[in-house]
């Protein structure tokens, strides 16, 4: 199964990677931008699906993580004046950082009591952002202004307000990250993960250290939100405090739920279609919510294992 | 000769219930020990103080010379203490070859490439007889099939000592012939320390055995003083197998 054919699955990361690089020379400019976003985004959902579908970890606090890395950076251009790469380095860094250190706590616990524990956590980094409104601008958040979103790589610059560059770096991000979790997920660790997943103790049995592969995947996890936050501060400009609400802690679980637990792909379409669910059907009522709920309860009905975590249970075995 | 496990006064009490009571036991290397007892004897909970699965109320354990009694059962597993569980517990939901995977990278430690865990993989699979059912999910394989997988799992980890609880349960004849034959072979290269209720299998594999009472080592000798032994006769072999 997992060492028969690995020509397949590199086949297909690489083939979603070349259609979302084409979409954005035929895409009109409002989806186009919603694209751009929904990548960015689906990077959170990633780095939440390493922990909760391979691992089996639920946490309900990884707003804190994506927030880490979108003050980290945010704050870092508007009051230290970095530069893009200094302040995305700076983003990734607070939540690695911030991640080893929860983990290190909260993996004392598990199951509900590890979802309690990462709530708090979270609540507590969001009550300390609106507690230090000086630096953080509170609740009204702030705007990363555009002069400092350049991104200068030798004698070229840059401009991350620029369409086309935003699109092309999100995807730059987004790429690497899904090619990082399919090698995860393929790797011997990754078999780890599962296995710990599966039955911890049998795990422990067989000679491994689970809390530390466990950590492991905590500090992994938490910097790929963080990389998703500091992204979405150098992209789109604004740093503020809703992202750091428990909504935002909810919300990846939901687009890997939809998309499909511990599939590689899943994180990426469950978040395409929350958004543009959301999206149509606001388009034909203010009542959208409603329309977003049925759309979840259906597909919780049909699709118990996400869209893509059915179409490999029925059809395509092969899918990592 | 210098024993490779040892218990000194080893005990762990279940609320009032002392499942494992003031045992002293020495295993030498590259023998065969059976343990034998009826249900409820501490057999189970005696090896799994043994490999760290449970943490013991008192007493102390010592493997290859060195004191091992506050170590995880993961850092054991690394020394080279292997247990396989009585009730199988294989992951469902990986196929056997993942099963057998996940060992066979631990003890590899130059490099892990992908060649030398399918190799190591596929030598455990061939040893036990389920290569061909490589790619089935490990919970759709009979359960025969499953506690072979179990010792496929144990041999994986390159043991010194290969704790096997119960290994037969559930086996038809001719695997049992197979498993006797697979046993011999482990033996080569490990201590075996083999939890059983078939006395043909206990007679035919064991050096020596120990057997098991409430919680003590009620008798321990080679297979015709077992056999002789007249206390065993009534507590255990007299009753169970008339
Ligand atoms: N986790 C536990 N909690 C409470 N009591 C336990 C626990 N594990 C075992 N016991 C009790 O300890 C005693 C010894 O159990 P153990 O499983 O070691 O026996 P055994 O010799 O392996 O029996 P069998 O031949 O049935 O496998 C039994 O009375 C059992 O009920
Ligand atoms: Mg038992």
């Amino acid at each position: 199964m997992k060492d028969a054919s690995p020509a397949k699955p590199y086949a297909l990361h690489l083939g979603v990677i070349a259609l979302l690089f084409g979409l954005s020379f035929v895409l009109p400019e409002y989806h186009h931008g919603l694209l751009a976003r929904i990548m960015v985004l689906a990077v959170f959902a990633m780095g939440y699906n390493l922990l909760f579908g391979y691992v089996g970890l639920l946490s309900l606090g990884h707003a804190m993580f994506f927030s880490a890395g979108l003050y980290g950076a945010g704050l870092a251009v508007i009051h230290l004046g970095w530069s893009v790469p200094a302040a995305f380095a700076a983003g990734l860094a607070c939540g690695a950082l911030l991640a080893l250190v929860i983990g290190l706590l909260a993996l004392r616990t598990s199951g509900v009591a590890f979802m309690i524990v990462t709530m708090m956590f979270a609540q507590v980094f969001y009550l300390l952002i609106l507690y230090f409104a000086a630096w953080t601008g509170g609740d009204q958040g702030l705007v990363v202004p555009q002069p400092m979103r350049v991104l200068v790589l030798g004698s070229t610059s840059f401009d991350l307000t620029n369409a086309t560059v935003r699109y092309m770096s999100a995807l730059a991000l987004f790429s690497i990250v899904l090619l990082i979790s399919l090698a995860i997920v393929r790797s011997g660790y990754g078999r780890v993960l599962v296995a710990i997943r599966e039955n911890e103790e049998r795990t422990k049995m067989l000679g491994f250290d689970t809390f530390s592969s466990k950590l492991a995947a905590v500090v992994i996890s938490g910097s790929i939100c963080a990389a998703s936050g500091a992204a979405y501060a150098l992209l789109f400009g604004y740093v503020g405090s809703s992202f750091a609400s428990v909504q935002y802690s909810i919300l990846p679980l939901l687009w890997v739920l939809l998309g499909g637990a511990a599939t590689t792909l899943g994180p990426l379409i469950g978040t395409l279609f929350m958004y543009y669910v959301i999206d149509i059907a606001s388009g034909y009522t203010s009542a959208y919510l409603l329309i977003v709920g049925i759309a979840l309860i259906l597909l919780v009905l049909f699709f118990p294992r996400g869209i893509l975590g059915s179409i490999r249970q029925r059809w395509l075995g092969w899918l990592p | 000769m210098m024993p490779l496990l040892t218990t000194k006064g080893l005990s762990r009490s279940f609320g009032g219930l002392r499942a494992v009571d003031g045992v002293d036991f020495a295993l030498m290397p590259g023998e065969i020990r059976a343990i034998i007892g009826p249900n409820g004897a501490g057999k189970t909970t005696f090896v799994s103080l043994v490999s760290g699965r449970i943490e013991p109320s008192s007493g102390m354990i010592v493997f290859d010379g060195a004191d091992i009694t506050s170590l995880p059962a993961y850092a054991r597993v690394r020394l080279g203490i292997a247990y396989t569980f009585q009730i199988t517990s294989v992951f469902a939901n990986l196929s056997a070859y993942d099963n057998v995977a996940l060992p066979v990278q631990r003890t590899l430690t130059d490099g892990r490439s992908k060649g030398a865990v399918h190799t190591g993989v596929m030598a455990a699979l061939e040893r036990t007889g389920l290569a061909d059912r490589a790619q089935m999910p490990a919970g759709q394989l009979s359960y025969g099939h499953q506690r072979l997988l179990e010792v496929a799992m144990g041999l994986a980890l390159k043991p010194r000592l290969l704790i096997l609880d119960e290994p037969t349960q559930g086996l038809a004849d001719s695997e049992i012939d197979n498993f006797i034959e697979l046993v011999r072979e482990i033996a080569d290269s490990a201590t075996v320390l083999l939890i059983e209720h078939n006395m043909p299998v206990v007679m035919q594999l064991a050096d020596r055995i120990t057997v098991f009472n409430a919680g003590r080592i009620l008798a321990e000798g080679t297979p015709e003083q077992i056999r002789a032994n007249a206390a065993v006769q009534d507590a255990y072999l007299g009753t169970t197998h008339g």
